[in-house]
C-alpha cells in the first residue's frame, strides 16, 4: 500500500503524460521519464469490453507503485457510458490525485461527478474533498460553457481541451498555424484565468512532425497555457524546455519576492524594484516563476 | 584464493604461473616473451594453393588429435566455418581431444555441443559462449574448462603462447588463389578481419575458407598470402542475412532513448568532451541511441569527434560521413551500413584485434579512448559487470571488449535498465564477474545515475553539471524492492569455466550449476 500525500491543487503541470490504464508495462514506472503529471487513460484507449480488466490493473497499480511527486490523474468514461460511477469508485479506492472528466460540457456534470467522488471518498474512508478534479472539453458546447465548467467546483484544479473530438465536431483538422482551434484555446485560456485555475493544450499526435510539435509548443508559451498533455515520453524534455523561465525572469522574481518579504516586514505595500512599481499582486506570478525555476533546475534557493 | 574483486578462485587452477586478479594495470612494465609458430617453408614458387576440400587442407597441414584449432566470429551468428571444420576434422579424418580456440562462438555453433558430449572437442577458448554450447559446458560435460577471454585478452594469450594454435582457419569473403584475404567484394562479406590478424601471425598453420576466388593479388589484404599454407573454395561460408543485419536503427523505445540521453548527458559534463575526443560505443538500444544525444551536444559545443573505434555500424558511419568524426577504426562490423563503408569512405579504416585492445604491446587503441558506452546483463554494488552467465548461472554471454576498452577508456559508462523482467540488472553480487568494478566509472539507468566512489572527479563533474545522482546501493534496493531479492544460485564445486582478465590472471570462474529440483 502506497499512501499519496493529499494533492496539491494548484502545483507544477507542464506535462501530462497519457498511457492506458491498461498496460502495466507502461503504467508500472512511467513517473520516471519526468513528467510532471501522468494520465492514466481508462477511456478511448481502452477497449469497451476491457473497461473491468483495466480498473483492476490500475487500482493495483495505484496500490503497489510509488510514483513519487509525479501527479497521477485518470481519466474516465464519459457520463452518457455505464462506466464512469465505478472509474470514481476504483480511483478514489486507490487514491487517485485527480479526477479527469471527458467530454464535460456544463457545470452540472462537473457536479455529477463530484457527488459521486464525495460518496466514495466516504465509502472508502478517504477525506472527503481529497480528490481533484479537472474538465476535458471536447465538443463546441463545452467550450462555449468553459467558464461555469472551469468555476463550478473548489476541487477545479485545470481544465483542458481535447482536440481530436473538437476538431471533428468543427469540421477541421490540425493545421500548422493553430487556427482550427485559436479561438477555443483562447475561450478556454479565458475562463481558467477567470475563474483561477489552469489551462492545458491538447496532445500533438504525429510523432515524426517535431517541426510541427515544437511549433504548436511555442505557441501554448504564448497564449499563456500551463502545460501540455502528451502521448510520448519523448516530447517531455521539449516541453519543459520551452516553459522553462529565462533567467532573467528568475532573476526578477527573486528580487520582487524578496522585496515584497522585507517590505511586508517593514509595513510597506507598494515599492519599486529596478523602476518598476511592485505591489503583493505580484507575488503568485514571482513565485509561480520561482517554482517553475526550481522545477527546471535553475533555482536553488528557498524563497518558494 | 580471493582475487581483488573478492572472487574465491581454486588453487588447482594457480599453476604455470597462473596468478588471480591482482587489480588494473598489475602487469604494467612486466616483460613478455613473445612465442613464435613452427611454420613451414614454401620455397619452391606454387601458382596456387587451392585444395579440394577441408579435409585435403586438414591433411596437407598434418592436422591430429590433441591439436588446437583456430577461428574468428566475423561471420557472427551466419558462420559456417567453425561447424564444416570440425565436422571434416572428425568425422572425415576421425580426430579426436580437439580443442577449439575461437575470438567467439555463438548459436550458429549449437552443433559442437554435440562434439562435447562425444568427448571429441575437450577444449574451448573463446570470448562468446551461447546456445547449446554455453549449456553443456555449463553442465560440465566439457573435459576441460573453458577459457573465457576478452578481445584483448585473445591476442594477448595468443602472442605470450598461452594458447598455441596448430591451424588458424580463416573465413574470408574474399581470397586470392594464394590466401590473401579481405573482408569485402564477395557474396558474404563482413567488412574487416581484425579478429583473425593475430592467428594467422601466430598459428604453425593456416588455411582459408572462401566462398568468392577473386584474382591474385586481393589486395590491400587483411590477411596475407605469405601466413597462409591452403585455399579451399567451399559453397558458402556463412548466411549473410546473419553476418551483417540489415541498417542499425536507432532505438525509439523511449526507455532507451530516455537512458541514452542520459548517458550523452553525462559525457558532456566531464572535460575530455572536448574537440577531437575519442568514443566507443555498442549496438544495444541505449549505448547505439547514444550517438544520436551526443551529437546533439557536439553540435551545441561546436565541436567535432577524432576518432571512433570498436564494432561499428551504421550511425557511426553516419557520423563520419556527415564530417563529424575524424577517422573510424573498426575491428568489427555490424551491419551493412559499416561493411559497405569500409575501406570505400574515406577515413574508415580496419584494425586487428591486438591494435585494438591487446593489454600487453605497447599501446593499443582502447588506452587513448576518451568515452566508452557498454552494456550489461548484471552490475553490482562494487561496479563488477557481468556480461556472460544468465541469472540461472548458464553461459550465454561474451565480455568481447567489454573490459578492454572498460579499462582502457577514461570515462567507462555501463547503460542498462535498472530491472528485466523479474531480475534486478543491479545487484549486490553479480553471477560472473566479466569486467571489474576498477574499470567502470559510470552506471546509467532508467531509475538513476550512479558514479563509482573511485572517480570523485566524475562526482564533481555531473554535480557541476546539475546531473542528479544516488549511489548504486540506492538503485539496487530500488531494483530488489520492484521485483525481489533473487535467492542465491547453487552450484557444484566443478569449474566449468575460467573467466580470464584481460592481462591473464584469473578474474573469476564459472562452476557445474546444481540442478534445480522442486522439494
Amino acid at each position: 500500500m502506497i499512501p499519496r500525500p493529499k494533492p496539491e491543487r494548484f502545483r507544477l503541470r507542464r506535462t501530462m503524460m497519457f498511457m492506458n490504464a491498461q498496460k502495466p508495462g507502461l503504467i508500472k514506472d512511467a513517473y520516471i521519464y519526468g513528467c510532471d503529471s501522468i494520465m492514466l487513460d481508462l477511456e478511448d484507449a481502452v477497449a469497451e469490453n476491457q473497461k473491468d480488466a483495466a480498473r483492476f490493473s490500475l487500482y493495483h497499480a495505484l496500490k503497489t507503485i510509488d510514483y513519487g511527486d509525479t501527479e497521477v490523474i485518470v481519466r474516465i468514461n464519459g457520463l452518457d457510458t455505464p462506466h464512469w460511477r465505478e472509474d470514481i469508485r476504483v480511483c478514489v479506492a486507490g487514491g487517485v490525485d485527480g479526477i479527469r472528466i471527458a467530454k464535460c460540457e456544463s457545470a452540472q456534470d462537473v457536479h455529477t461527478v463530484e457527488k459521486a467522488v464525495e460518496e466514495a471518498e466516504r465509502e472508502f474512508g478517504a477525506e472527503v474533498g481529497r480528490t481533484l478534479l479537472m474538465a476535458a472539453l471536447e465538443s463546441p458546447k463545452g467550450v462555449l460553457n468553459a467558464y461555469e465548467i472551469c468555476s463550478a467546483s473548489e476541487r477545479m484544479f485545470g481544465v483542458a481541451i481535447s482536440g481530436g473530438d473538437f476538431r471533428k465536431c468543427m469540421q477541421t483538422t490540425p493545421q500548422h498555424n493553430g487556427i482550427d482551434m485559436l479561438f477555443a484555446r483562447g475561450q478556454m485560456l479565458l475562463a481558467a484565468r477567470a475563474s483561477g485555475i489552469q489551462c492545458f493544450d491538447t496532445v500533438f499526435t504525429d510523432l515524426d512532425d517535431e517541426e510541427g510539435f515544437r511549433a504548436e509548443v511555442f505557441q501554448n508559451k504564448a497564449m499563456g497555457f500551463d502545460g501540455k498533455s502528451l502521448i510520448n515520453p519523448k516530447q517531455i524534455r521539449f516541453v519543459h524546455e520551452v516553459f522553462a523561465p529565462t533567467e532573467k525572469e528568475v532573476i526578477q522574481a527573486e528580487k520582487i519576492v524578496r522585496a515584497i518579504k522585507e517590505n511586508a516586514e517593514k509595513g510597506l505595500g507598494v515599492f519599486t524594484v529596478d523602476g518598476k512599481m511592485i505591489d503583493i499582486a505580484f507575488l503568485p506570478g514571482a513565485e509561480r516563476t520561482l517554482r517553475l525555476a526550481r522545477a527546471c533546475g535553475m533555482y536553488e534557493g528557498d524563497l518558494v | 584464493m580471493k582475487n581483488a574483486v573478492g572472487r574465491e578462485i581454486p588453487d588447482s587452477l594457480l599453476v604455470n604461473g597462473r596468478e588471480v586478479y591482482q587489480g588494473k594495470q598489475y602487469m604494467d612494465g612486466k616483460y613478455l616473451q613473445k612465442a613464435a609458430p613452427r611454420t613451414r617453408r614454401y620455397e619452391k614458387p606454387q601458382e596456387s594453393k587451392l585444395l579440394d576440400s577441408i579435409a585435403e587442407a586438414l591433411r596437407h597441414c598434418g592436422a591430429k588429435s590433441g591439436m588446437t584449432f583456430s577461428f574468428h566470429h566475423h561471420l557472427r551468428d551466419g558462420d559456417y566455418v567453425v561447424n564444416m571444420v570440425m565436422k571434416a576434422a572428425i568425422e572425415e579424418l576421425g580426430l579426436a581431444d580437439l580443442t577449439i580456440a575461437a575470438s567467439s562462438l555463438g548459436s550458429a555453433h549449437d552443433p559442437i555441443a554435440g562434439y562435447i558430449e562425444d568427448g571429441k572437442v575437450v577444449g574451448i577458448q573463446t570470448s562468446g559462449i551461447r546456445g547449446r554450447m554455453g549449456e553443456v559446458v555449463s553442465a560440465g560435460r566439457l573435459k576441460t574448462p573453458a577459457i573465457i577471454r576478452s578481445h584483448g585478452g585473445r591476442p594477448r594469450a595468443i602472442e605470450a603462447g598461452e594458447v598455441h594454435i596448430d591451424i588458424a582457419f580463416i573465413a574470408a569473403p574474399t581470397s586470392d588463389c594464394v590466401g590473401n584475404c579481405r573482408g569485402i567484394g564477395g557474396k558474404s562479406d563482413c567488412g574487416p578481419l581484425g579478429y583473425a590478424m593475430t592467428d594467422a601471425k601466430y598459428a604453425d598453420h593456416v588455411v582459408v575458407v572462401t566462398d568468392c576466388l577473386v584474382d591474385f593479388p586481393n589486395f590491400p589484404a587483411s590477411v596475407e598470402a605469405i601466413d597462409v599454407d591452403a585455399v579451399v573454395v567451399v559453397d558458402s561460408i556463412g548466411n549473410p542475412k546473419k553476418i551483417a543485419s540489415a541498417a542499425a536503427r536507432i532505438s525509439q523505445n523511449p526507455r532507451d532513448l530516455m537512458m541514452a540521453e542520459n548517458v550523452a548527458k553525462v559525457i558532456a559534463s566531464t572535460p575530455w568532451f572536448q574537440e577531437g575526443f575519442s568514443f566507443q560505443t555498442g549496438v544495444g538500444g541505449p549505448s547505439l541511441a547514444a550517438n544520436l544525444f551526443l551529437e546533439q551536444y557536439m553540435d551545441q559545443r561546436n565541436i567535432k569527434m577524432g576518432w571512433a573505434i570498436g564494432g561499428i555500424c551504421g550511425p557511426m558511419v553516419e557520423l563520419l560521413k556527415k564530417g563529424k568524426v575524424g577517422k573510424v577504426i573498426d575491428v568489427q562490423d555490424f551491419d551493412l551500413d559499416a561493411v559497405n563503408s569500409i575501406h570505400r569512405t574515406p577515413n574508415h579504416f580496419e584494425m586487428s584485434a591486438s591494435q585494438y585492445a591487446n593489454p600487453a604491446n605497447k599501446g593499443a587503441f582502447v588506452n587513448k579512448l576518451d568515452f566508452v558506452v557498454l552494456a550489461a546483463l548484471e552490475i553490482d554494488t562494487g561496479f563488477n559487470v557481468n556480461v556472460l552467465t544468465g541469472s540461472d548461472g548458464v553461459l550465454r554471454g561474451a565480455p568481447g571488449g567489454h573490459p578492454d576498452t572498460a579499462a582502457g577508456s577514461k570515462v567507462c559508462v555501463i547503460v542498462t535498465p535498472l530491472v528485466r523482467g523479474r531480475m534486478a540488472t543491479v545487484c549486490e553480487h553479480v553471477v560472473t564477474v566479466t569486467t571489474p568494478g576498477d574499470c567502470v566509472d559510470v552506471l546509467v539507468t532508467d531509475y538513476g545515475i550512479a558514479v563509482n566512489p573511485l572517480r570523485p572527479d566524475l562526482i564533481q563533474c555531473l554535480d557541476e553539471a546539475g546531473i542528479p545522482h544516488v549511489t548504486i546501493e540506492a538503485l539496487k534496493e530500488k531494483a530488489y524492492s520492484l521485483v525481489g531479492r533473487p535467492d542465491d544460485l547453487e552450484w557444484e564445486d566443478q569449474v566449468v569455466a575460467i573467466l580470464e582478465a584481460r592481462d591473464g590472471t584469473i578474474l573469476d570462474v564459472v562452476r557445474k550449476i546444481k540442478p534445480f529440483t522442486l522439494e
